[in-house]
């Protein structure tokens, strides 16, 4: 299975809305460094709402696609983090301190252009 | 104590069917959307331990009747090479396969009750309980 990723002027906006196993994980991790690449994107949001679980591998993978897009001059922000997932997360001790989060889609490209823009 | 249905890991997409089945049994026996999302980790967190580590194993559930508390034990058990060194696996950021090794300190977070087993050659036996409240 493959996750669509949608261009929109200079970002890519990415929601995930299957139970994410590990090789459409990492499919997805090799799909958008090759989008950014080809498209030029500066901006990626990864909209995370439909998303009932992440466990210490769908994590990892998140964690390395936004350092991986740093590296090539994207900013990611997750966004849509549901309540019972953020209280996982830190239960298994994973904090992505170093990724840039959001509330919404909305909250998330705004979050994008301020970043962007300062 | 009710049935007990198990699942076969043999291949990475019954991790993700395992912890499907466990949300739905965790729905069941009535834990709130968080503790169901804990339960689901937790299981995901097991199931890839087997798939990586042991090739093949199984997941299996139990719902726990009694009288004064209700909860869903999950049991990890495959016949794989055992885990030499319990204390550092236990340890958080310990992992051999480049993972986060949150898995299974995590896992013990995650649920309520916690204890494992393991042989070296032998394989491991890991059985977690989430008490509804």
């Amino acid at each position: 299975m493959r996750i669509p990723i949608l261009k929109l002027h200079n970002y890519l906006l990415i929601s995930i809305q299957i139970d994410l196993d590990d090789q459409t994980a990492i499919q997805f991790q090799e799909d958008l460094l090759n989008k950014i690449h080809k498209s030029g994107a500066t901006g990626v949001v990864i909209d995370l709402t439909s998303v009932d679980i992440i466990d210490s591998f769908i994590a990892k993978v998140l964690g390395d696609v936004v350092s991986m897009s740093d590296l090539m001059g994207a900013r990611v922000v997750l966004t849509g983090i549901q309540p019972a997932v953020a209280m996982t997360l830190i239960d298994l001790g994973i904090h992505l301190q170093n990724v840039t989060t959001a509330l919404d889609l909305e909250q998330g490209l705004i979050k994008l252009r301020q970043e962007l823009e300062a | 104590m009710d049935f007990k249905p198990c699942v076969n890991i043999r291949k990475e997409w019954d991790i993700v069917g395992a912890r499907q089945l466990g949300r739905e049994q965790a729905k069941e026996v009535g834990f709130g959307t968080v503790d169901q999302a804990r339960i689901a980790t937790a299981i995901s967190e097991l199931a890839r331990n087997i798939y990586l580590y042991a090739g093949k194993g199984k997941i299996c559930f139990e719902v726990i009747n009694e009288f004064d508390h209700k909860g869903l034990k999950i049991s990890a058990i495959d016949q794989g090479p055992g885990i030499r060194d319990l204390n550092q696996v236990m340890q958080d950021g310990y992992s051999t396969s480049g993972g986060l090794g949150a898995g299974l300190p995590g896992v013990k977070r995650l649920m309520d009750h916690f204890e494992i087993t393991t042989e070296v050659d032998e394989g491991t036996q890991i059985h977690t309980i989430k008490w509804l409240r």
